[in-house]
C-alpha cells in the first residue's frame, strides 16, 4: 500500500432527484480524491448531499452522470455486492435473527472462505472491538453502544478496501460517543482500512478526520484537514458551520500586490492578505474566532471597542457577547485559566485586540 | 436566579396536572361504562360459556342441567360420521393453508420489496377481493365456473372444493405477511448486499428467515378460516364431501343434542389452540 496512493476518487458527480420543475441536485458536480489509509469525514448539514455521497461509493445510489472510481477502476454502476466496500449503517442494521458471531462472519461467508478461515477471521475482529464475551449473544440482547462495535467489527471483517460510516456515532449518547470517537481512531490506524465518515457534527470531524470536506447544498465548498479549515475557513457558509465565528465588514482602500489595507467598522485601518478577493472600494468580511480575541481597556493597539452586553459563564470559559461601536455585535470567551474573574460585568466599555493572523479575508 | 424561576415554573405545572385541573376526557368515568363492558361481553361470551357448560349434561335435552358426564364427548368420539367430517375439514385446511401461503407470501414480497409503480393499488385490491366481495357471490360463481369445468373435462374430485379453499385463504395468508414485511425495515436487506449478498443470498439468509413469523402466522389464519368454512363450501362441495361445519348444520336439523354442544367444544378449543399460537409467533418480541 503507496500512502498517498489513491483510494476512493468521485469525478464530476451529479445526483438528480425528481425530474422537471422538481427536479433538485442532490449533488452538483462533486469530484473529491480519498487517499488511501485516511479518515476522510464528509461533513455538512442534513440535506447537504453527504449521504448520497456516500450512498453512491457503497452502491446503494446510482450517479446521474458522473463515475466513481475505486482503486483506479470504475465502480458507478457496480451493484453493492461486487464491490470491496463495506458501510456502517446509522441504525446499524445487524440481522437480528443471527447472534453476533453469525453477523460478523456473515460478509465472510458470502465471499466463500472457507469455514477455517471464517472462524480466525471472526476470532480477530471480536477481539479487535472488545465483544469476545458476547459472541453468542442474540443482537438485541446487547446495549446500543455493543451493537455499534459488531456493526463495525461485521464491516471491517471482510477486510473492504473502503469502510464508509452513515453518522454511526449519532444514536449514542454523549459519554459513549466520546468513547466510540477514540475507538474509531484506533480501529482506523489498526486495520489500514481508509475510513470514509459522514456527520453533522462539526465536533467529531475534527476531532477525528484526517481531512475533512464541508459540504452544503450538493457542493463541496472545502476539502483540508481539520486545523485549515478552522483556522483558514474558505468562504463564509465554511466559517460559520465550522465553530463559532464573529463576522464583521471592512472596505478595501488600497491593494498592493496580495496585501491591501482595510478600513473597519470602528474606523480603525489594517494591512491584510486579502489576495484576489476583492479590489479598491469593496467590502469584504473578515471572520474572526471568539477566542482569538483579547479584550483590554481600550487603546491604540485595540481594533475594536464595545460594550458588554451580557457575560455568560460555561465552567471552562467564559463568554461576552459585545456590542461593537460602528455596528454589529461579537461573541468573545476567554478560558478561566485562573477562575471566573468576572471584572468585566454588562455595560462595561472595553477594547478588542484582534492578532492579524486571526482576522481572515472571506469571499461573499 | 433563572435556574429558581425555572424550577418553580415546573413544579407549578405539575401541581396543575396532579390536581387534575387540565380537563382531560377519559371515557372509564363516563356513566354507564362499566353496565356497556359488562353487557358487551356477556353478549360475546355468555353463549360460548353455555354450550361448552352444556356439553357436560347428562341429560339430552338442551336446556335442563341434570348433572356432569363425558358421555357426549364419549359418543361424540365414537360417531363415524363425525370423525369422517372432521378428518374431511384438517385435510382440505391443510393442504389450502398450504398453498395459499405460499401464492400470499410470493405475492407479498412482489408488492412489497418493489419500487411504487402504477397499478401497485390495483394489485392489492386484486389480491384481497375476496375479502370485499360477498361470500355468496364468490361461492355461486365459483359452483358455476366449476360445473363448466367438470363437464369439459369430465374430471371430479375433492380437488375443486380444495382449490376453492385455497382461493378465499389467499387474502387471510396474505394480510400478515405483508404486515411482517412492511415492519422490516429495507436497510437490513441493504446491509446484506453491502456484505456481499447476491439478491438470492439476500433473500435466503435475511429476507425469508425474518418473515417467517408472518408466515407462520398467515398459514394458521387461513387454516381456521378454511376450517370454518360454510357458505363456499356448501356450493362447491360434491357427494359425499360433508365437512365439518356440513355435518353440524345437517346434524341440528335432525335435532339437537348435547353431542353437538361437545363437539362444537371441541372445535373451539382447536380454534382457540390456533389462534393463540398465531398470536405468540406474530407478536413483536420485545427490542
Amino acid at each position: 500500500m503507496v500512502a498517498g496512493a489513491t483510494a476512493i476518487e468521485a469525478r464530476n458527480v451529479v445526483k438528480t432527484f425528481g425530474s422537471g420543475s422538481e427536479a433538485f441536485n442532490a449533488l452538483d458536480n462533486v469530484s473529491v480524491t480519498i487517499r488511501q489509509n485516511e479518515f476522510f469525514t464528509l461533513l455538512g448539514p442534513s440535506g447537504c448531499g453527504k449521504t448520497t455521497l456516500l450512498r453512491m461509493i457503497a452502491g446503494f445510489e446510482l450517479p446521474t452522470s458522473g463515475e466513481i472510481m475505486l482503486d483506479g477502476q470504475p465502480v458507478a454502476h457496480l451493484p453493492p455486492f461486487k464491490r470491496q466496500v463495506n458501510t456502517v449503517f446509522q441504525s446499524y442494521a445487524l440481522f437480528p435473527h443471527l447472534t453476533v458471531a453469525q453477523n460478523i462472519a456473515f460478509g465472510l461467508e458470502m465471499l466463500r472462505r472457507s469455514k477455517s478461515e471464517i472462524d480466525a477471521q471472526v476470532d480477530k475482529m471480536l477481539k479487535l472491538v472488545q465483544m469476545e464475551p458476547m459472541r453468542n449473544r442474540r443482537v438485541n440482547q446487547i446495549s446500543g453502544g455493543q451493537q455499534q462495535r459488531v456493526a463495525l467489527a461485521r464491516a471491517l471483517a471482510p477486510h473492504p478496501k473502503v469502510l464508509l460510516l452513515d453518522e454511526p456515532l449519532s444514536a449514542l449518547d454523549l459519554k459513549l460517543r466520546k468513547g466510540m470517537q477514540i475507538e474509531l481512531k484506533r480501529l482506523q490506524m489498526e486495520t489500514g482500512i481508509t475510513f470514509i465518515f459522514v456527520t453533522h457534527d462539526q465536533e467529531e470531524a475534527l476531532t477525528m478526520s484526517d481531512r475533512v470536506a464541508v459540504m452544503s447544498k450538493g457542493k463541496i465548498l472545502q476539502i483540508g484537514t481539520p486545523t485549515e479549515i478552522y483556522e483558514r475557513p474558505s468562504d463564509r457558509f465554511v466559517a460559520d458551520f465550522i465553530g463559532e465565528t464573529n463576522f464583521t465588514q471592512a472596505e478595501v482602500l488600497e491593494r498592493q500586490g496580495d496585501e491591501g489595507r482595510l478600513r473597519l467598522c470602528s474606523g480603525v485601518e489594517i494591512v491584510q492578505q486579502i489576495n484576489s478577493l476583492a479590489g479598491i472600494g469593496d467590502k469584504v468580511t473578515l471572520a474572526i474566532r471568539p477566542e482569538r480575541i483579547e479584550l483590554a481597556p481600550h487603546d491604540d493597539a485595540c481594533q475594536f471597542s464595545g460594550t458588554v452586553q451580557n457575560v455568560v459563564y460555561f465552567g471552562t470559559d467564559t463568554t461576552y457577547h459585545l456590542n461593537i461601536q460602528g455596528g454589529g455585535h461579537m461573541t468573545v470567551r476567554l478560558q478561566n485559566r485562573w477562575g471566573h474573574q468576572s471584572v468585566l460585568q454588562a455595560g462595561d466599555e472595553v477594547g478588542l485586540r484582534v492578532p492579524p493572523e486571526a482576522m481572515q479575508v472571506l469571499k461573499d | 436566579m433563572s435556574e429558581v424561576t425555572a424550577a418553580g415554573e415546573t413544579l407549578t405545572a405539575t401541581n396543575i396536572m396532579r390536581r387534575g385541573r387540565r380537563p382531560r376526557f377519559d371515557v372509564k368515568h363516563q356513566p354507564g361504562f362499566g353496565f356497556m363492558a359488562v353487557l358487551c361481553v356477556l353478549m360475546l361470551y355468555g353463549p360460548i360459556v353455555l354450550l361448552v357448560t352444556y356439553s357436560f349434561n347428562q341429560n339430552p335435552s338442551i336446556t335442563i342441567w341434570t348433572s356432569f358426564s363425558f358421555d357426549w364427548y364419549v359418543k361424540a368420539y365414537h360417531n363415524e360420521q363425525i370423525r369422517d367430517a372432521a378428518f374431511l375439514s384438517l385435510k382440505i385446511a391443510f393442504f389450502a393453508s398450504l398453498a395459499s401461503t405460499c401464492a400470499a407470501t410470493m405475492a407479498a414480497i412482489a408488492t412489497t420489496r418493489v419500487k411504487p409503480y402504477r397499478g401497485l393499488t390495483l394489485a392489492y385490491t386484486i389480491i384481497n377481493q375476496p375479502l370485499m366481495v360477498p361470500e355468496i357471490v364468490t361461492g355461486i360463481a365459483t359452483l358455476v365456473f366449476f360445473a363448466l369445468i367438470k363437464q369439459m373435462t369430465g374430471i371430479y374430485g375433492l380437488g375443486y372444493l380444495i382449490t376453492a379453499h385455497i382461493v378465499f385463504c389467499i387474502p387471510f395468508a396474505y394480510m400478515p405477511i405483508r404486515a411482517r414485511l412492511e415492519d422490516m425495515d429495507l436497510t437490513y436487506e441493504t446491509a446484506a448486499a453491502d456484505l456481499y449478498a447476491t439478491p438470492w443470498q439476500t433473500f435466503k439468509r435475511i429476507t425469508f428467515p425474518m418473515m417467517i413469523p408472518g408466515i407462520l402466522g398467515g398459514a394458521m389464519l387461513a387454516f381456521v378460516i378454511s376450517l370454518d368454512d360454510v357458505v363456499i363450501t356448501v356450493l362447491v362441495s360434491g357427494p359425499g364431501e360433508e365437512t365439518f361445519p356440513l355435518y353440524m348444520i345437517g346434524a341440528i336439523r335432525r335435532g339437537v343434542t348435547p353431542e353437538l354442544n361437545a363437539v362444537a367444544t371441541a372445535f373451539l378449543c382447536l380454534s382457540a389452540l390456533l389462534v393463540t399460537v398465531f398470536f405468540l409467533v406474530t407478536r413483536k418480541k420485545k427490542e
